[in-house]
């Protein structure tokens, strides 16, 4: 007997062997005269400089950091959806609370800047910025 | 049902769900491909005044066959630099989770290629599958263009998936279940009993919920619209300063997968929305066949109206293509993180608060 997630497996192969299918057929059919120009990196016709495989943006890795969080609570927050009317007003307030203590996560994330795409650059003082404009030295604090 | 009637033809499981698993692909897919990519042309043309394809077919209406016909015939180049076993299965990963989607979508009463209970939640994490397939293509092309694309695309599907998924989570609330042909069984009748005016039971909570259910529908409709990387959020693939993104190294039948795994995803997007919140499959007015008493004509009539409302919701997204210019990438995010975020929240803890009062 064949399940509903076994049905789902046959999905997937069909559609792998679909894409298999349809590449292979085509190879049939198209030409295939390699030469040096055509396999060098499409890079606006300029020789490439460098490999882009390097250290990305770390902006990527917050974002997803953040994804994380937010996936695991939807996780948990679906069998919350599915019951909680049995349980009345007290089982709407077990899932409130989580929610609200998620926000202010969020709200604290927010104040933080994480979810600034580019940061606020931090200017460090300079000679001009700590002595004022009549020459005094300002007071800093160290 | 569909699976029924073939399991009593063949007499075996695997065969009957390897041709039910079949007949999406074939009877759905690829038509609306080849009907989608001729009407993007043509709407794109029309709303820039000008003609579009005319020439293949009465108002080239075969282009779309003359263009397969041509991407057969192209060679297949892998650049020397690339990551070759890689380069070659990101295709086949991207086909596979966007026609994964298709399993768990139910077309009509009769057709639905897995009927299992985590429908909805099965969708998601199918479309989340995409994402994989998609940093593949982007790392193996060993291209700056690509990687880039591939990162941002990363970042925007998985973005943008957070809002989608607690929008759901206010339809399971209210619903009570995730099992898509339940759901759309549940908004039988005539148009107000779809979700999208406050769902089948009357009431005074259907009316309160009405302009919750239009905050949730223009929310998840945005954030489908980034996760399928279509405009105003495809920078992905913004052409005048990535080439095409993670596809910019494929060429011929690999460009082509790529191709139709987005169009069927702009599908699958549109019958998410469409089986949420416009009532699945059911006709908004009643059906001929109950008219008539003939009842074998009411799945035909019900995936009229499925592949209609989807194609109306794909036909929306085109409109916006050429209606609204393309965010910034750090637009996108504070677009996704400060405002529909948010917004989805709140409108949670009151959707919620409703159903518990």
């Amino acid at each position: 007997m064949l399940t509903e997630f076994g049905k789902i497996f046959i999905f997937m192969l069909v559609a792998a062997f679909f894409v298999v299918v349809a590449v292979i057929a085509a190879k049939f059919i198209r030409p295939a005269r390699p030469t040096h120009e055509k396999q060098l990196t499409y890079e606006c016709g300029e020789d490439t400089i460098g490999t882009p495989w390097v250290k990305f943006n770390i902006r990527f890795y917050v974002v997803a950091l953040i994804f994380l969080i937010f996936d695991v609570e939807v996780v948990l927050l679906i069998p919350w959806a599915l019951v909680y009317k049995q349980f009345g007003l007290g089982g709407f307030l077990v899932g409130a609370i989580f929610l609200i203590l998620l926000g202010l996560g969020m709200a604290y994330e927010w104040r933080k800047g994480d979810l600034e795409w580019v940061k606020a650059k931090v200017i460090p003082p300079t000679l001009k910025s700590v002595i004022d404009s009549d020459g005094s030295p300002k007071k800093i604090a160290v | 049902m569909i699976y029924d009637f073939l399991f009593k033809i063949t007499d075996s499981n695997i065969i009957a769900s390897i041709i039910q698993s079949l007949l999406p692909l074939f009877i759905f897919i690829l038509p609306f491909a080849l009907f989608a990519v001729w009407l993007e042309r043509k709407v794109s043309a029309h709303m820039q005044d000008r003609l579009g394809p005319m020439r293949v077919g009465y108002h080239g209406a075969l282009q779309t066959i003359a263009d397969i016909l041509k991407l057969v015939q192209k060679e297949d180049i892998i650049p020397n630099e690339a990551d070759k076993p890689l380069f070659n299965i990101a295709p086949v990963l991207v086909f596979i989770g966007s026609y994964a989607v298709f399993a768990a979508i139910p077309f009509s009463g009769a057709f639905i290629g897995s009927n299992i209970d985590l429908g909805i939640i099965f969708i998601i994490a199918a479309s989340g599958f995409v994402v994989a397939g998609i940093l593949m293509a982007g790392w193996a092309s060993n291209n700056k263009y690509s990687l880039l694309g591939a990162m941002r695309s990363a970042a925007q599907i998985i973005s943008y998936e957070i809002p989608t998924v607690l929008v759901v989570l206010t339809i399971i609330m209210i619903t009570g279940t995730t099992n898509l042909q339940t759901l759309s069984e549940m908004q039988t009748g005539h148009f107000w009993n779809w979700m999208i005016l406050g769902g089948p039971k009357f009431g005074i909570a259907k009316f309160i919920f009405i302009p919750f259910m239009i905050i949730n529908f223009i929310i998840i409709y945005i954030s489908t619209l980034a996760e399928v990387n279509r405009t105003p959020f495809d920078i992905p693939e913004a052409e005048s300063e990535l080439v095409s993104g993670y596809h910019t190294e494929y060429s011929g039948m690999k460009f082509a997968m790529f191709f139709l795994a987005e169009y069927a995803n702009m599908f699958a997007v549109s019958a998410i929305v469409t089986a949420l919140f416009f009532g699945g499959y059911q006709s908004p007015v009643g059906y001929v066949g109950n008219l008539f008493g003939i009842h074998w004509l009411i799945p035909i009539e019900q995936f009229f109206w499925f592949t209609a409302k989807g194609i109306f919701f794909v036909f929306v997204q085109m409109w916006l293509r050429w209606t609204l210019p393309r965010l910034r990438v750090d637009q996108l995010m504070t677009a996704c993180w400060k405002y529909l975020i948010p917004i989805a929240f709140v409108n949670l803890i009151i959707i919620g608060l409703i159903t518990v009062l």
